[in-house]
């Protein structure tokens, strides 16, 4: 007997919503464009693009020195490690050597800004659950915490403009360190009531469990880096792998997720947060006395070559291309920004999900628009 | 068999939240609440020293947005440099402080000030006589650690002396 | 327990009963969301290590007044491709039924509007409208989030009021009344007592059905930015802003009726008891609100048909069994063995959650 079953088919037009350019939760200016079916999302486009301004270019008229403010304003979320990245690479070009207290007084203000970045990224991310405001609140009140320190050491809140080529442009006050070893004693406990506030929260859990996942063979092959490679399971971290600064003197652990989701990328950054603390103990323990800038001209003219500085930031490798043909500005100035390249993936992990998720699986991600379009 | 997902997680968001109605909030009222700012703070202007400025356009060089015109011409009575015009449009300026690491003479300073909103662009124009040192333009201790020292002490979030709050 | 209660006809003429009733629930509900959004937000505030609004007048009693000045003086913009008679229609259909709940609420003994002996199926019935004029809101406004936010309004009234009702039915078979004055009569014993898990189920389709967190997926501002609210600006979004906290109020005002015995306590005049209950539950709403995250729309419905429906249904079979075979027994008794059948049901219901679903092949 066949009988068929006939299939009703309902033709249904796909749903474009445009997600941005101007949204509460795009973190700055950046455009998804989504074909919806229902609220699952068939497609997704992202749209770049939206704050370039040049950088690169700008940066290649500018001295080797005048060019470290311009990289304060790529991730606005982590001066210090543009910084400190941009000033690796000149170091290697020219083949200057950095005095020992000011390696030490770099890893303290590396380390202090990851746990500054993580906690917009954590906060930030909880917040596009729908926690309203309440983990970023808390959250910013401890990176205002860290911004007082970056404030007393350098003055600025937001774009340090503290790392110089062979160096720190000045020393820590005296009053830096009891103020520093006083928040790393309170910062545990912060940390400790954020992971009591959501870590096991079951609405929490349903969002981001098992969504977005990033599987790590895909992780690999876009060259992803940072949390969200850590997250689905790769243990590279570029302060273990190729060792810049003084980090060959720490120790510390690389946390790793397994499923390569949403909450594992959550969960990577708050471990990293304990982790750094840990770095930072161990940092003002070693930390020297002497010199904080090695004797460095004022134009620096670094031989004709080419090198490649690289960190871990906090949103992934950090990396700085920098061509020198011999004069005092760069011939060429490449940034590796991680975020952008983290976002490849983007639409591979959204494919399938509610729009809903959508929105979480980006902030999970952890952009910052500034270093996306540059 | 183990239970999970009933409820635990948010029962224990919810007393996190909950006891944050007996913690001071940590905001403060801007106006009328103060907090001492960073002695090393990059404020909104930059003081000029006119004694000791030799002219040697060092600050000018070092600025890379050009906000710093500077020209120079020689004194043939008394055989040195004397500083023409020395102006900064702060409107251009991004406060890097790189000028002020620049000068080789401590004839430049950032200032301490932070509230110099202006309703006109013009108004930003710093001339001659608005880079003066002046007991209402104070100079900030960015990069001169003896001045910063005479600075009042910072303010801190993890001190705690964020200072008594009203309006509650 | 001695109970003062009014005439129904208080102060003697229909009318006038009438007239004065009327005008104190216009003014009751108009203060009470005033007051309401600023209680919300400086409870808000002070959950989030911060102060709220403080400005205007003593301790900044005033900014609600203030902000409805400024919403009523602010243009009103129509979206140029929108339904114009629609958009223009929403917010009073949306505002209307909310009003309307307070006629069968009692605020004291007597103290009510009109006394219907159908009380609590009248709000059900009524409460649902305002879906239809947040429905109309967003379909009118020509916009893509809008008609996203209207869908999950829709989605979510229609799955979360089978629950609601079903936990009601458990109050009304305890109190052998449909009326809201004879409910709270009942209760000597309030029926958060008896009915623990009645008055859970009935707490999370009431969230849902008035979005608040964590079922705000048609306003979720983090998604799809204000939901139906997005294209509205002025006194019309004033006006769904106010529905919106009169919601609240009235969910508050029911589950302080149906589960904490009304304007019923020792002490205090019977008003100020409702008044405190009321407030109550609105803090624990905020509360709610400061802490958790939001679900999705699937996860949403999942919780209404795969929890809280079957629970509703255990609920009421269980209720009804108590009071048909142990009518003799004192309610006492029940109260302990509630509070178990609650905790066993909720912890064997939470097995059904699993986490990661959701995804669609496409």
């Amino acid at each position: 007997m066949a009988t068929s079953t006939k299939e009703i088919v309902i033709n249904t037009e796909p749903f474009v919503v445009n997600i941005g350019p101007a949204h509460p939760s795009t973190h700055g200016v950046f455009r998804m464009r989504t074909t919806l079916d229902g609220e699952v999302i068939v497609d997704m486009e992202p749209v770049f693009g939206y704050l370039h301004r040049g950088l690169e270019k700008l940066a290649e008229e500018r001295t080797y020195t005048q060019v470290i403010p311009l990289t304060d304003r790529l991730d606005y979320l982590a001066s210090m490690s543009n910084n400190l990245a941009y000033c690796l690479a000149v170091e290697k070009l020219a083949g200057i050597a950095v005095p020992e207290r000011a390696e030490y007084i770099r890893v303290i203000m590396a380390e202090l800004q990851r746990v500054a970045s993580h906690l917009i990224a954590v906060g930030a991310f909880l917040n596009d659950c729908g926690a309203f405001m309440t983990p970023i609140l808390y959250m910013l009140r401890e990176r205002e915490r860290i911004l007082d320190l970056f404030d007393m050491v350098c003055g600025q809140r937001l774009t340090y403009n503290y790392m110089r080529v062979g160096g720190v442009s000045q020393d820590v006050p005296d009053e830096f360190i009891p103020a520093l070893k006083k928040f790393l004693k309170e910062m545990p406990g912060w940390i400790d009531e954020y992971e009591r506030l959501l870590k096991e929260n079951e609405i929490l859990l349903a969002r981001s469990k098992g969504v977005g996942i990033l599987s790590r063979g895909l992780a690999i092959n876009i060259g992803a880096s940072g949390p969200v490679l850590r997250a689905s399971g790769v243990p590279w971290d570029i302060r273990r792998a190729d060792p810049y600064s003084v980090y060959d003197r720490f120790e510390f652990d690389i946390p790793v997720g397994l499923a390569g989701d949403c909450y594992d990328r959550y969960r990577v950054r708050v471990e990293e947060m304990r982790q750094s603390l840990r770095i930072l103990r161990q940092a003002i323990k070693g930390l020297p006395r002497g010199q904080v800038r090695s004797e460095v001209p004022h134009l620096i003219r670094p031989p004709i070559g080419e090198a490649y500085g690289h960190l871990e930031g906090p949103r992934g490798e950090l990396g700085f291309y920098l061509v020198s043909d011999g004069s005092i500005a760069p011939y060429r100035f490449h940034v590796r920004a991680p975020t952008f390249i983290n976002l490849t993936a983007l639409a591979d992990m959204m494919r399938g999900w509610k729009i809903a998720d959508a929105i979480l699986i980006f902030g999970s991600i952890d952009i910052c628009m500034g270093e996306v379009d540059r | 068999m183990k239970f999970e997902r009933y409820g635990l997680g948010i029962a224990k968001g919810l007393s996190v939240t909950i006891r944050h109605l007996l913690r001071r909030p940590i905001t403060t009222q801007y106006p009328e609440q103060r907090l001492n700012v960073s002695r090393r703070i990059r404020g909104n202007e930059l003081i000029w020293n006119k004694d000791k400025c030799t002219g040697c356009g060092t600050c000018a060089k070092a600025c890379h947005i050009g906000a710093i015109h500077i020209s120079t011409s020689t004194n043939l009575v008394d055989n040195k440099y004397e500083v023409q015009k020395y102006e900064v449009d702060t409107g251009y300026c991004i406060f890097c402080g790189l000028c002020v690491e620049a000068c080789p003479f401590e004839a430049l300073f950032l200032s301490y000030d932070y509230e110099c909103a202006r309703y006109r662009r013009n108004d930003l124009f710093q001339d001659r006589e608005k880079m003066v040192e002046t007991s209402e333009r104070k100079v900030s201790g960015y990069f001169y650690p003896g001045r910063a020292a005479k600075l009042p002490r910072q303010s801190l979030l993890v001190d705690n002396d964020r200072g008594k709050r009203n309006g509650r | 327990m001695a109970m003062q209660m009014l005439p129904p006809d208080w102060p003697g003429n229909f009318w006038a009963h009438w007239a004065i009733f009327a005008v104190a629930i216009l003014v009751f509900v108009l203060l009470m969301v005033m007051v309401f959004i600023w209680f919300e937000r400086r409870a808000l505030a002070v959950m989030q290590a911060r102060l709220g609004p403080n400005r205007a007048g003593p301790f900044g009693l005033f900014q609600s007044a203030a902000d409805a000045l400024k919403l009523l003086i602010k243009e009103d913009i129509v979206p140029a491709k929108g339904d114009k008679l629609v958009h223009w229609l929403a917010p009073v259909v949306a505002f209307v039924p909310v009003v309307l709940i307070f006629a069968v609420v009692p605020f004291w003994g007597g103290a009510i509007l009109a006394d219907l002996n159908i009380g609590i199926l009248y709000i059900v019935a009524i409460s649902s409208v305002t879906a239809v004029g947040i429905f109309m809101a967003g379909w009118s406004s020509n916009n893509k989030y809008s008609t996203l936010g209207a869908m999950r309004q829709v989605a979510s009234v229609v799955s979360y009021e089978i629950p609601v009702v079903l936990s009601v039915v458990g109050v009304v078979l305890l109190a052998g009344s449909l009326s809201m004055q004879q409910i709270v009569a009942a209760q000597d014993i309030p029926f958060i007592l008896l009915q623990p898990l009645g008055f859970l189920l009935f707490f999370c389709g009431a969230l849902a059905e008035i979005n608040r967190a964590p079922f705000d997926l048609t306003e979720a501002d983090s998604e799809i930015v204000a939901g139906f609210f997005t294209e509205y600006s002025g006194m019309k979004f004033g006006l769904l802003f106010l529905a919106e906290y009169g919601e609240a109020l009235a969910i508050s005002a029911i589950v302080t009726t149906l589960f904490l015995g009304g304007w019923r306590g020792p002490l205090l005049p019977p008003f100020l008891w409702f008044l405190l209950k009321v407030g109550l539950v609105f803090f624990v709403i905020v509360w709610i609100r400061a802490t958790v995250p939001r679900l999705r729309i699937d996860q949403l419905m999942a919780l209404a048909w795969k929890f809280l429906f079957p629970l509703a249904l255990l609920n009421l079979l269980i209720t009804a069994a108590e009071i048909l075979f142990w009518p003799a027994v004192s309610l006492w008794v029940f109260v302990p063995i509630n509070f178990a059948v609650m905790i066993i049901l909720v912890l064997l219901w939470s097995k059904f959650f699993k986490l990661g679903w959701g995804k669609v092949e496409v």
